[in-house]
């Protein structure tokens, strides 16, 4: 019986994980949308370009935030939660 | 002439020579200890990769919570202290004439902080060059700690909260600066049913600024982990054919996690450090209410303050 439960629920988690790093996607369609758009500046305006560089990696890593919660979220089923659960679930079926 | 000439620093004397040697050892000194108590506290395993949080070295429990020194808050003083000897290092025999390179490289520091202050926080802040550099200095170099195989203070979410916490203060004194009824009306606006979403909007500034830091670096350390860890399997199941000990080598393992280490440890640290002070400042410069406090300093009969943006 615990066998049983530890095994769906370590499945679980993984499951999880896995569903929390769908997070991923909108930064990295955020970011490609930001550098073509630095991309068309510099080409527009070549002698400003490190103006434009240091602007888009500032929005870069800041639209990255997202996609960083659901990075901790995916950390935090993987390493944290398994023995948090396990002791739970240790006395509820005991 | 009022001003008082500085006195000509002997680079060649042997006093002058045993200071330097002192603030070497003093950015020297701390990281090994580091790597040697590290060392000493690592259990013994199987050398294979492993993904792991902090290590605590002294723990104590008391009724409430349990209160640990971690190896992150011993690498945090390790890299302060280091940085404190840098810095000495770098200011050390300061003459007119620049006698010594490294005077060049301090001031090319200080000058380019302080423009970077002045740019993005307007001229009411030059004061805070000292203490964006100072957080700047120190998260980029506890991130890059990992360089030598010490685990980077920065991969544990407590040290960046403690910033962002610090940052967090300094956001709310310069609100308060309009008066306490301005801030409490400016939470209630548009209408008063954003009241909650406003509140939240405050506190999600040092979470977000905080896991930023820390997501970044932690991943890079986790895909570097799980990289290296593919790379022995691999090594194992192809070259394990090899005869006597190189079977047991992970030979595919030279090479690929330290062009990748360029990125995920160099590039990805100094990066985040750039970007935690540039929200410190920014954060910090936007929240001031100018025309309210303004309107405080005039009741009270105080010239006004003019933050010029250079």
């Amino acid at each position: 019986m615990l066998e049983l439960a530890m095994g769906i629920m370590l499945g679980l988690l993984g499951l999880g994980a896995g569903c929390a790093m769908i997070a991923g996607i909108g930064p990295g369609i955020g970011e490609g949308n930001a550098v073509a758009k630095a991309c068309e500046a510099i080409g527009r305006q070549p002698e400003c370009k490190s103006d434009v560089t240091s602007t888009m990696i500032m929005g870069c890593a800041i639209a990255e935030t997202t996609g960083l919660y659901g990075l901790i979220v995916a950390i935090l089923l993987i390493f944290v939660a398994p023995g948090t659960f396990t002791g739970i679930l240790k006395d509820a079926i005991k | 002439m009022t001003e008082k000439a500085a006195p000509e620093v002997d680079v060649k004397s042997a006093k002058f020579r045993r200071k330097d040697r002192l603030y070497l050892a003093m950015m020297i000194l701390p990281i090994l200890a580091c790597i040697v108590l590290k060392v000493l506290f690592t259990p013994a395993g199987d050398g294979g990769v492993q993904i792991s949080g902090a290590m605590i070295f002294l723990g104590e429990n008391t009724s409430m919570t349990s209160l640990y020194i971690s190896e992150s808050q011993v690498n945090t003083w390790a890299v302060m202290i280091s940085i404190l000897g840098l810095c000495l290092y770098m200011t050390h025999g300061l003459s007119e004439k620049a006698v010594l390179k490294r005077q060049l490289a301090a001031e090319w520091i200080v000058e380019k902080c302080e423009t970077l202050v002045k740019n993005n926080m307007g001229g009411f802040f030059r004061e805070w060059a000292p203490f964006v550099a100072a957080i700047m200095g120190l998260s980029a170099f506890s991130s890059l700690i990992c360089l030598v195989g010490l685990f980077s203070p920065t991969g544990d979410v407590n040290v960046t909260f403690g910033w962002a916490i610090l940052v967090f203060f300094m956001i709310m004194y310069y609100k308060f600066r309009g008066g306490l009824w301005n801030y409490t009306k400016g939470l209630f606006s548009p209408i008063p049913v954003f009241a909650p979403m406003n509140l939240i909007g405050e506190f999600a500034t040092p979470v977000s600024m905080a896991f930023r830091h820390y997501g970044n670096i932690l991943s890079g350390a986790v895909i570097s982990a799980l990289i290296g860890s593919a790379l022995t399997g691999l090594s194992k199941s192809l070259l394990g054919w090899l005869p006597g000990v190189l079977s047991d080598m992970p030979l595919l393992r030279v090479g690929l996690p330290a062009v990748l280490s360029v990125y995920f440890d160099v590039f990805s640290g100094v990066m985040q450090a750039f970007i935690f002070a540039m929200l410190t400042m920014l954060n910090v410069a936007g929240a001031v209410p100018w025309d309210d406090w303004n309107a405080r300093r005039k009741k009270r009969n105080k010239p006004e303050i003019q933050n010029l943006v250079a």
